[in-house]
């Protein structure tokens, strides 16, 4: 058989019945909120169609986004990665290492050359031609951009990778960016979330193998796992809107279960889905487990202020205090000012209108 | 830096320091001014009582022009004590004021202060219906009358709108609803909306002189 096995083939040549794919079909449906007609086509259109190759590439992370993607519950990353696409490199998963691994990916590239998709995780730096970046004397810059060149799209997996992430907090030493301030003529789609929910990871790479690029929102993220906010969907909502919240992490509120807003809580600026998908296959999410939500899957979410403190408050650059004392003095010597030169001006008319008067008279 | 990061930050810091400049300049200014020599015979001492008498009178709706005035007043009312909730009610908002002074006090639920908001809103688009339609008022208002309007009901549009997702993403919201009282703290000390600080100080100077001077009040 010189073609390629589709799909379908390959989970039956690992043993696996119809059934199974279409049960792995169903899952990444449901995942996706697809309507019936929809989740029909995903199912006829994966089982038809080549495994697609996909390159995963490595630069500024942590791991941890590939370690959360590895806990996919459904669609598991172990179907995803042995049926459902061929993952051609990655340099943690897979078993070749080295120049043969360099050898595999070039040959991969060639094979699919405009045709694989391409997942990045961790930002890249920039300056000095990406030297802060260097893997196998190549650095973080140079691949993706060659890497980048013949893929059909780019997804960018965790908040390093779609919007620089830890690397590019303040003050940023390595001058880090993210991908999509790289790439620029391919479609990209942004999964953020430090690490991102890996269901999110898989049921978006299957969207895209069977539809294309989902609908995005304004920082280029599934609308259908970015549509809402954290507290939007927060089981703490209604204390939240009685005004009742926990003031400590282990008072009585905390324990009632009341919301986490005055201990820092970022859920109301924050899109994702831990509230509806949670984590850990649907066992529990940050804010169950009693800790506000740090805003992760937002740009910068790093820099925007102190996690323990309450949205609402200052974000001031020195102190604020010294700032209002010293506008505090400069009203007064303004306002003095005023006054003196108002007084001065009574003087002036007075002695003017005492000196007319005899005239006058 | 993002919108709300910048508007939270920085452009609100400006904000506050012009607030703060701007309030102490103006009631210095006009508290260190020297006040026109009175020759006259004071006709009572008790200046003090006579301030003190004037600003709760004029608090109080007059009974002789109580049917005129009613519906300016109660508008006026519940505009001013409807900001006064909503600022000082909100639990984000007390929390900011926590972070920028230390004090905190226990807020209102979100429902009652986003049903005061409502209400806020349509007393003070009454109060302007009221100052186009009535010729004297419309006569008397210049640019600062209808500004002062403008930047006071835009924090709580902004507010609601926030609030309740509506007009875009929300941290895009909330940072217009920020913007807006940025704007609103740097304009006050500027315009007509210095009363807030200087009402009771005009009213207590009228109330004195009258008192000096006799006049019934
Ligand atoms: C101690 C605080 C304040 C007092 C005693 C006070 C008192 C008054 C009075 C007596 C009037 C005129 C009568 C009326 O139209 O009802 C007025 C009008 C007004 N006040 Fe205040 N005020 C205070 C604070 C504020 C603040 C903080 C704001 C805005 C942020 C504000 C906004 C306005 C506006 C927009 C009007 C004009 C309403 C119109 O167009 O008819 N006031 N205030
Ligand atoms: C019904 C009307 C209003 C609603 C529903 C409302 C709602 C909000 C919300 C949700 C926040 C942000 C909390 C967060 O970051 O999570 C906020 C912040 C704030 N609001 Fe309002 N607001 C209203 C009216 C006003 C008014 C009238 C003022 C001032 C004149 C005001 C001043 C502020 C300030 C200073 C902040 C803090 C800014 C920050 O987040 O750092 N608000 N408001
Ligand atoms: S815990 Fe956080 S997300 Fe939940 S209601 Fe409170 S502020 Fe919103
Ligand atoms: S709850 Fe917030 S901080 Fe926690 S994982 Fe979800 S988006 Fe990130």
């Amino acid at each position: 058989m010189d073609r390629e096995p589709t799909i379908l083939e390959s989970f039956q040549q690992q043993g696996m019945s119809r059934r199974s794919f279409l049960k792995f079909c169903a899952a990444a449906a449901s995942l996706l909120a697809l309507p019936a007609a929809r989740a029909a086509e995903l199912a006829e259109k994966l089982g038809a169609m080549p495994r697609p190759t996909v390159i995963y590439l490595s630069f500024q992370e942590c791991t941890g986004c590939l370690e959360s993607l590895t806990r996919s519950f459904s669609p598991t990353i172990e179907h995803l990665i042995f049926d459902t696409i061929s993952l051609a490199y990655n340099d943690t998963l897979q078993a070749a290492a080295g120049e043969a691994a360099e050898a595999a990916r070039e040959e991969a590239m060639r094979k699919a050359w405009g045709k694989y998709v391409l997942v990045v995780d961790g930002s890249i730096p920039a300056p000095l031609d990406g030297a802060y970046c260097v893997i196998g004397g190549k650095s973080a810059l140079a691949s993706v951009q060659e890497v980048a060149k013949g893929a059909a799209a780019v997804i960018a997996v965790g908040t390093c990778a779609a919007f620089g992430g830890l690397p590019m907090a303040a003050p940023n030493p390595t001058g880090a960016v993210a991908v999509q301030d790289l790439i620029k003529n391919k479609p990209l789609i942004n999964i953020s979330g430090c690490p991102p929910i890996p269901e999110i990871i898989t049921g978006t790479i299957v969207y895209f193998l069977t539809f294309g690029v989902p609908e995005l929102d304004a920082h280029r993220r599934p609308k259908v796992f970015y549509g809402n906010t954290i507290h939007d969907r927060c089981y703490r909502r209604p204390f939240y809107d009685k005004g009742l919240f926990a003031k400590t992490f282990d008072d009585a509120g905390a324990r009632n279960g009341w919301c986490l807003y005055e201990l820092g809580c970022k859920g109301p600026t924050t899109y994702n889905s831990c509230a509806t998908m949670k984590w850990n296959g649907g066992t529990s999410f940050p804010i169950e487990s009693g800790h506000g939500c740090l805003g992760c899957s937002e740009p910068q979410f790093w820099d925007r202020g102190d996690f323990y403190k309450p949205l609402s408050a200052g974000l001031w650059h020195g102190s604020i205090g010294e700032d209002l004392g010293i506008a505090a003095v400069a009203g007064a010597v303004l306002g003095g000012a005023a006054a003196l030169t108002a007084r001065h001006r009574q003087d002036k008319t007075r002695t003017e209108t005492e000196t007319r008067k005899p005239e006058g008279k | 830096m993002d919108l709300l990061t910048l508007a939270r930050g920085p452009i609100l810091q400006w904000a506050l320091v012009i607030f703060v400049v701007g309030t102490v300049w103006r009631l210095a200014g006009i508290l260190l001014l020297r006040r026109k020599p009175d020759y006259t015979e004071p006709r009572s001492t008790h200046t003090w009582r006579g301030a003190a008498n004037l600003i709760v009178k004029r608090t109080v709706p007059k009974r002789e022009f109580a049917a005129q005035t009613a519906f300016g007043n109660t508008i006026g009312y519940v505009f001013h004590i409807g900001l006064a909730v909503v600022v000082f009610g909100f639990v984000p908002h007390i929390l900011f004021i926590k972070s920028l002074t230390g004090l905190s006090w226990p807020g209102l639920p979100s429902g009652i202060v986003y049903v005061v908001g409502a209400l806020t809103v349509a007393a003070l688009v009454a109060a302007l219906v009221r100052r186009i339609s009535n010729p004297v008022m419309r006569l008397i208002s210049n640019a600062d009358d209808y500004f002062s309007w403008a930047v006071t009901i835009a924090p709580v549009i902004t507010g609601l709108m926030a609030a309740a997702h509506w007009g875009g993403p929300y941290p895009t919201i909330l940072a217009i609803h920020v913007l807006s009282v940025c704007l609103l703290l740097a304009w006050l000390p500027f315009g007509k909306l210095m009363h807030a600080f200087l009402v009771f100080i005009a009213r207590g100077t009228t109330g004195a002189l009258f008192a000096r001077k006799g006049a019934s009040t």
